[in-house]
């Protein structure tokens, strides 16, 4: 089970490591954003199958932080205005 | 193996395959909205999964309740950061409005 485990977290590493195309070749901010976004999701993903391979079960608080947070991006990339970067 | 187990590692790998799905619709589609689509797509159905497959490994009752309110989170932030997004892309192009 544990090998399972590992190679799903592995598929979603590089699913992450895949995503960074899509920041890299933008080409709007807004699709930079989604790939961010999409790469966040993937590192829950990994931190919740690697919590029951290492037996540390204070991982998933750390996929709670993750999960909030990621809220907190979109929504601030979102409400930016034009007054933010000086005129 | 106990069909419990294998049960959970089918879901596993079908939510691994839902990451893989978006991971590729983000990369490969051509315009912005059919990417958030691919986006959701892979947010609330892969990981979905993912929770529903590691539920048997849960060593207690809370740990299990944290896994779906992990899942819970990303689906409402995944389905607000969405209509954000494209709310934005629908007011004007690329750089800041307003």
């Amino acid at each position: 089970m544990s090998a399972l485990l590992l190679i799903v977290a592995l598929v979603l590493m590089a699913g992450i490591a895949a995503g960074l195309i899509r920041v890299a070749v933008g080409p709007t901010p807004s699709d930079r954003m989604m790939a961010a976004q999409l790469m966040g999701t993937s590192g829950i993903g990994v931190i919740l199958l690697l919590a029951p391979v290492l037996a540390v079960p204070a991982l998933i608080d750390v996929a709670l932080i993750f999960s909030l947070l990621a809220a907190v991006a979109v929504t601030a990339f979102t409400r930016r205005r034009r007054a933010d970067n000086g005129d | 193996m106990d069909p419990i187990q294998l049960v959970s590692g089918a879901s596993l790998m079908v939510g691994a395959f839902f990451f893989v799905a978006g991971t590729v619709g983000l990369i490969r589609l051509p315009d912005r909205f059919s990417r958030l689509h691919a986006l959701t797509k892979a947010d609330n159905v892969g990981l979905g999964l993912v929770v529903l497959g590691l539920m048997p490994l849960a060593p207690d009752l809370f740990y299990g309740v944290k896994l779906v309110l992990v899942w819970l989170l990303v689906v409402i932030a995944g389905a607000t950061g969405a209509h954000l997004i494209a709310k934005r892309a629908l007011r004007g192009d690329g750089e800041d409005v307003l």
